[in-house]
């Protein structure tokens, strides 16, 4: 799939519920399905700052593409970032970069978190970025 | 009036929450406002603007009298021996901080010693730090009982010959224990050391007296007692007000200024330096009226007990749920609590879209935190506008929200 057809597919997903409980159990979904995260990379600085929960992100560049790994400790946490690496993994740095993430926007998955919650999905797309930024 | 009649008072009480109603029970951060509150709010910014002391007109005039009578409000509020002991502030926080700088700067130096529990409230905690750090002082750190009470026995193991404050927490605000305070000042007193208490949960569930505790300093702010955000109260024993340092330098709080040197102006004015919160330290006045009238009010007694009941047999018995801050005489309707296999943040966002309101996290305690071997915890905090119906949809809202997650 293309990027967009992944972001397409996210937006299809989500449009399923119409409750925003049902959307957090799709979520919790994701956070449970989501590919083990190696303790020994559980670091400081795979941390995300700006987040309530903590987050772990780790990226890695193969054949000039950037494949994710993440983890938190709480689980819809662990659904949105999983949410969010299913889209970018196995993309380019460039294409990872050069994306606006505005279909983050179009699930209303920002306008439905608290501000602080909010902020840390803000700090989950700037590291992506800046990761993708750092693998160009 | 029932509790009924209470909520009426308290439109945003009916405001409904993702189409939800709304369970407001995060009143340990901030209580909502009575339309008293509301109401004094509104007409002094529209009918009696105008900054105080200074000016002669009419309105100034107003606004003052306004101003000096909360201070009336609250030494009565809190059985001040005079209302030259009611400093206003913007909170809690800048209450301690101006002790802990003004009263610091005098007593304490190289080598002395201050105590604060584990308990403390960040804002009881590093404007301690600050200090020793300044003077070179130490602090000393009081650990709680097993339930989470302040023992005055283990005060006074701490108490020595360095030791220039002791600062404490009348109620906990992860905690939610009543500590026995007046036992705590009579212990530091004996060692001949005075006592801040931290009330900011304190003043909204007890009935304080200051001369009966005979604490030398009482701190809280006026949000979580129903009045309007940026006000605040230190109240001072005149005898420590007299010989501290001012906190800040301007406006008010001189009596005459020359390059030659500035003498500043007698209680309080010495520690209220610049534009005072005209607009919203009135607010005191009908928020602090509610605060004892519903002190006092059998059907709220009576809704509160059961909250309490209620909650802390199910908080207690639910073999999935460790609550912190036990004993239940002790305890005020405030929970906080871990669920085993649920993240604290998890449980906060999925009860927010059932329409309860509680806060998730460290809470501004993070020694506390890590005392107790938590990441961070969920508290329920209840004010006497909460219902039992309430407690019991939000029992029933955590029970869903840990079957979702565990």
């Amino acid at each position: 799939m293309s990027l967009e057809e992944k972001k397409q597919q996210v937006i299809e997903d989500f449009s399923l519920y119409e409750e925003w409980l049902d959307k957090y159990e799709y979520l919790i979904e994701l956070g449970k399905g989501l590919e083990a995260f190696p303790e020994e990379k559980k670091t400081d600085d795979r941390l995300i700052k700006g987040c309530q929960s903590r987050v772990w992100l780790d990226a890695q560049l193969r054949d000039g593409r950037l494949y994710f790994q993440a983890d938190s400790d709480a689980i819809i946490t662990r659904g949105i970032i999983s949410l969010l690496i299913g889209v970018y993994s196995g993309e380019t740095p460039e294409a990872i970069a050069a994306d606006d993430f505005g279909f983050v926007s179009e699930i209303g998955l920002k306008d439905n978190l608290s501000p602080t919650r909010a902020n840390g999905l803000v700090s989950m797309i700037d590291t992506i970025k800046k990761l993708a930024e750092n693998g160009r | 009036m029932t509790v009924t009649e209470i909520r009426a008072l308290f439109p945003i009480l009916d405001t409904p929450v993702y189409g939800k109603p709304l369970v407001y029970l995060d009143n340990a951060a901030t209580a909502q406002r009575p339309q008293a509150v509301v109401d004094c709010w509104k007409e002094l910014v529209e009918g009696a603007n105008a900054n105080i002391h200074r000016a002669v007109h009419h309105l100034a005039a107003q606004a003052t009298d306004a101003y000096e009578g909360a201070r009336n409000r609250v030494q009565t509020f809190l059985n001040a021996a005079a209302r030259e002991e009611i400093v206003f502030t913007s909170g809690a926080t800048a209450s301690i901080n101006l002790v802990a700088f003004s009263y610091g700067q005098v007593f304490v130096n190289q080598g002395d010693e201050i105590i604060v529990s584990t308990c403390e409230h960040h804002s009881n905690m590093v404007p301690w730090q600050m200090l020793c750090e300044r003077k070179g002082a130490k602090l000393r750190v009081l650990e709680p009982n097993r339930d989470g009470l302040l023992d005055p026995a283990a005060l006074s193991a701490l108490l020595n010959e360095h030791t220039k404050m002791v600062a404490i927490a009348h109620i906990s605000n992860v905690l939610g224990l009543v500590n026995p305070v007046k036992e705590l000042v009579r212990i530091a007193h004996k060692a001949g050391v005075p006592v801040l208490v931290d009330g900011s949960q304190g003043v909204v569930h007890e009935k304080v007296d200051v001369q009966d505790l005979d604490c030398d300093f009482y701190a809280f702010s006026g949000h979580k007692i129903y009045a309007a955000t940026g006000t605040g109260v230190l109240y001072g024993k005149r005898k420590w007000l007299e010989a501290m340092i001012p906190y800040m330098g301007g406006g008010e709080m001189i009596e005459t200024v020359r390059f030659s040197g500035t003498t500043y102006a007698p209680l309080p004015m010495k520690f209220e330096a610049g534009t005072q919160n005209f607009n919203a330290v009135p607010t005191l006045v009908p928020a602090l009226d509610f605060a004892d009238a519903v002190r006092e009010n059998p059907a709220v007694k009576a809704e509160q007990q059961a909250i309490l009941d209620k909650v802390y047999s199910k908080l207690t018995e639910d073999k999935r749920i460790t609550l912190y801050g036990t004993g239940k005489e002790n305890k005020i309707p405030l929970f906080s609590f871990a669920v085993k296999g649920a993240h604290h943040e998890d449980l906060a966002l999925i009860l927010d879209k059932m329409g309860v309101a509680v806060r998730s996290g460290q809470m501004c305690a993070e020694p506390l935190m890590d005392h107790l071997g938590v990441t961070g915890l969920l508290r329920a905090s209840f004010a006497p506008y909460n219902t039992v119906e309430e407690a019991n949809y939000f029992l029933k809202s955590l029970d869903k929200a840990i079957e979702m997650l565990v």
